[in-house]
């Protein structure tokens, strides 16, 4: 396959996955915003889904002071910012466009038909329906693009392009998630166990779908250190980050076939610590400098990926 | 079909001929047609519709304000050939492309033609289109144009008249492809009923084609469609044919040329190219030997090329044989090399570099269509009947300033075929344009795209200028 195929699946994945992610975000974002709090708490929420979005420089410098109207703009349908709902859809479709000849027929109608439908979506046109709507059809075109993609493309090479973008895209987005809100959701250890914390852990949950996964698995309240192993450890948790790199290391194991790879070892030796790694030593070394840690090498293995496999000279 | 369908008409009709009566090759058709009624087929239209905007069949329109992504509008009413209509187009269109490369190979060696003073050597030599790095090579089995788009109008129940010879990278074949699929979709009882032929295996031919050309004694040649990218207009088209051929669609940064080798940068290494249908002009296909800003090419190109190992269809240095100011010579070659007489007739051309005719051409602009010589997809062309005084008057300048940049010919009365319009079922006219492949054998497949001008009364057919296409039956026996 080209390298540039590979570069377009991959990238088309990463796209869809994040449209994705910053909708579930925003939606996590809109139900915390309900639970009675001072604006100031509610703002430096706001500023942290700027953070794990990685445009909190972006945004002051086009809206300065943090508001809700303001961050959810910035992040659905601002046609400049490069990591919008909206710009993720083009994206992902553009990279689409160009894989005609790799992709299935429905999988292109997918990306085309979601593109078509967000296309004229603006800031107006998201205050007439209502955003929860909004977020609710990305999620559903997500939903549908995995599926066919799923479902209809050949589960060659290319295929495991398009899962590692999917599983790294989701992984850097699960870490920043549990960090950025471990921050803003702990002031201080003592409070774990009240109903601010049901509430906003609750949100969180919800956000990746986990929710009742967390009552299924656990039988117990809401507390934050079960919160993270849940979405560090756990293999059977599809937004964990172990589930992420078990998938990243079985679609790098298809595209390497024994070959020594500098990514598969990169890939490998984060699934080791997780997977091998305990909950109780991750708390004594501090959630924060593991989380950041865990992102700073997912994209270190990103840009290796593409060392490897996409620029080939 | 429609009453405005029938009675007579100075145009000749696909379907009803001169007198208005349905030619006996479509007459069962009519009637099938007649009993479909209007809300039906207005309701399969958007069907159509529906289906080239979902399959994203769009080309994308320059010159306005964005380039935007448009659909060629689709026209459900077939024009038909019977079989032997079709089989002296076909004789026509292979002897006339068989011609055209013997005329190449001989400019690029010999020049014979040129020596016996068929054709003016100036013309030749001193043509933008004539590529001197082509002189003294030869392409694999003197191939130089494996895929002719050959364009054709027609006049009169057997009158036809060829407009040009595509003979860089014609386009449009995906077209004649899809609105085939489409009309299955739509009219599969039309097709378990008359003996349609298939056209289906076109890139089965082009691939076989191309792999018979491969330089090098391999067993498995590996071929790739080489697109400018998918800006281009085409694009569709290029992703369509590398997918139905199974073969890879790879841009000029995708090419990298090593040790007297081009290769293609793939997730497993290098991988090594025997053959390139290339989508990209001459100029920008290497940035070392032509045009040195193309970002679209792949510099060392032409020099793998020359050693012969790389086969590159279609070859380089086509473009002098399809330009205007060469077309009227083509009888002629046909003439020289083949020492028959050509099926396919040509349309009277004035040449404006000669004075003659530019003095004659002035003095009917508005009788006659005028092109660029160099020219093409209906731009800067001047259809003089259907031209204001303005316009005429505009052009004339622009003549003036360049007599040699343009050709005159007679407005032909191009046929029309009934076609479904806002007001009912009306006739247009259409053109066509059959796709002849090279290699071993001449082949072409029996159908081709036919263009239909969707105006009333209009006689450019381009789909950049408004034009429309409808599917093309050539009836069996």
């Amino acid at each position: 396959m080209l390298g540039r195929t590979a570069d377009s699946l991959y990238w088309m994945a990463r796209y869809a996955e994040r449209a994705e992610n910053v909708a579930r975000m925003l939606d996590v974002g809109m139900r915390m915003a309900l639970i009675p709090s001072s604006a100031e708490t509610r703002n430096s929420a706001w500023f942290s889904t700027l953070e794990i979005a990685g445009v909190q420089e972006d945004y002051e410098d086009r809206y300065g002071a943090v508001d809700q109207n303001s961050v959810v703009r910035f992040l659905s349908v601002d046609r400049e910012n490069p990591s919008s709902i909206w710009s993720c859809i083009r994206a992902s479709r553009e990279n689409a466009r160009a894989l005609r000849g790799t992709i299935t027929t429905e999988m292109w109608e997918a990306a085309n038909g979601t593109w078509l439908e967000f296309r004229d979506i603006d800031d107006n046109s998201l205050r007439g329906t209502g955003s929860r709507q909004f977020f609710d059809l990305v999620k559903e075109r997500a939903n549908l693009f995995r599926g066919v993609t799923n479902s209809t493309m050949l589960q060659d090479d290319g295929y495991a392009f398009v899962r590692l973008g999917y599983a790294l895209e989701r992984a850097g987005n699960t870490a920043r998630l549990l960090d950025s809100k471990y921050h803003v959701l702990l002031p201080s250890p003592e409070d774990v166990g009240g109903a601010v914390d049901y509430y906003q852990w609750g949100a969180l949950l919800r956000s990746v779908s986990a929710f009742r996964a967390y009552h299924k698995i656990y039988s117990n309240v809401i507390d934050p250190a079960r919160v993270a192993d849940l979405l560090i450890m756990r293999p059977d948790m599809p937004r964990s980050l172990r589930s992420c790199l078990d998938e990243i290391c079985a679609s790098l194991d298809m595209l390497c076939l024994g070959r020594p790879f500098e990514c598969r070892r990169l890939a490998g030796e984060l699934h080791a610590d997780i997977a091998y790694g305990r909950m109780s030593d991750v708390f004594a070394r501090g959630l924060h400098e593991f989380l950041t840690d865990a992102v700073d090498r997912c994209t270190i293995l990103g840009a290796q990926l593409q060392r490897d496999f996409m620029m080939l000279a | 079909m429609t009453d405005d369908a029938t009675g007579g008409s100075r145009f000749f009709d696909e379907w009803y001929g001169l007198d208005g009566v349905p030619r006996q090759l479509v007459a069962e058709l009519d009637s099938w047609f007649r009993d479909i009624p209007a809300v039906d087929l207005e309701r399969r239209r958007e069907e159509a519709d529906l289906l080239f905007r979902r399959l994203g069949i769009t080309f994308i329109v320059y010159g306005r304000e964005e380039a935007t992504e448009r659909l060629i509008p689709f026209d459900l009413i077939p024009r038909v050939f019977g079989a032997d209509e079709w089989q002296f187009l076909e004789r026509g269109a292979i002897q006339r492309v068989r011609a055209i490369n013997r005329f190449l190979y001989d400019i690029y060696h010999d020049r014979e033609i040129l020596r016996a003073g068929v054709v003016p050597a100036d013309l030749i030599l001193a043509n933008e289109f004539y590529q001197p790095q082509m002189i003294g090579f030869m392409p694999t089995g003197g191939i130089y144009t494996h895929i002719s788009g050959i364009d054709l109008v027609r006049v009169g129940e057997k009158e036809f008249y060829v407009l040009e010879d595509n003979l860089r990278s014609p386009s449009g074949v995906s077209y004649m492809l899809e609105n085939r699929e489409v009309m299955m979709r739509l009219f599969p009882d039309m097709f378990a009923h008359f003996p349609i032929k298939p056209v289906n295996h076109y890139s089965d031919d082009l691939l076989r084609n191309l792999r018979a050309v491969a330089p090098q004694a391999t067993d498995e040649p590996t071929v790739v469609v080489l697109t400018p990218g998918f800006y281009n207009s085409a694009y569709f088209e290029h992703s369509f044919l590398a997918d139905q051929m199974g073969v890879e669609l790879v841009e000029g940064r995708d090419l990298f040329v090593r040790d007297g080798f081009v290769y293609m940068r793939t997730t497993e290494g290098p991988k090594r190219i025997d053959v390139i249908y290339r989508r990209i002009d001459d100029d920008f296909i290497d940035p070392l030997a032509f045009n040195p800003t193309s970002m679209l090419g792949v510099p060392g190109l032409l020099s793998v090329y020359r050693s012969g190992n790389v086969a590159i269809a279609n070859a380089m240095g086509t473009g002098v044989a399809d330009d205007k100011s060469v077309y009227p010579y083509v009888p002629d070659i046909i003439k020289f090399y083949l020492d028959e007489e050509p099926i396919l007739k040509n349309v009277p051309t004035y040449m404006l570099r000669r004075p003659d005719d530019l003095a004659y051409a002035l003095d009917h602009l508005d009788e006659l269509v005028t092109k660029e010589v160099h020219g093409a997809g209906g731009y800067g062309m001047l259809v003089g009947p259907a031209a204001t005084k303005e316009e005429v008057e505009a052009y004339r300048a622009r003549i003036m300033a360049d007599p040699a940049g343009f050709i005159s010919q007679p407005t032909l009365s191009l046929s029309t075929c009934p076609t479904f319009v806002e007001s009912g079922i009306a006739p247009r006219h259409v053109d066509l344009r059959p796709y002849v492949l090279a290699g071993d054998t001449y082949s072409l497949v029996p159908g081709g795209l036919t263009r239909v001008a969707l105006t009333e009364g209009s006689l450019v057919v381009n789909s950049s200028q408004g034009g429309g296409t409808k599917d093309t039956w050539v009836l069996g026996d």
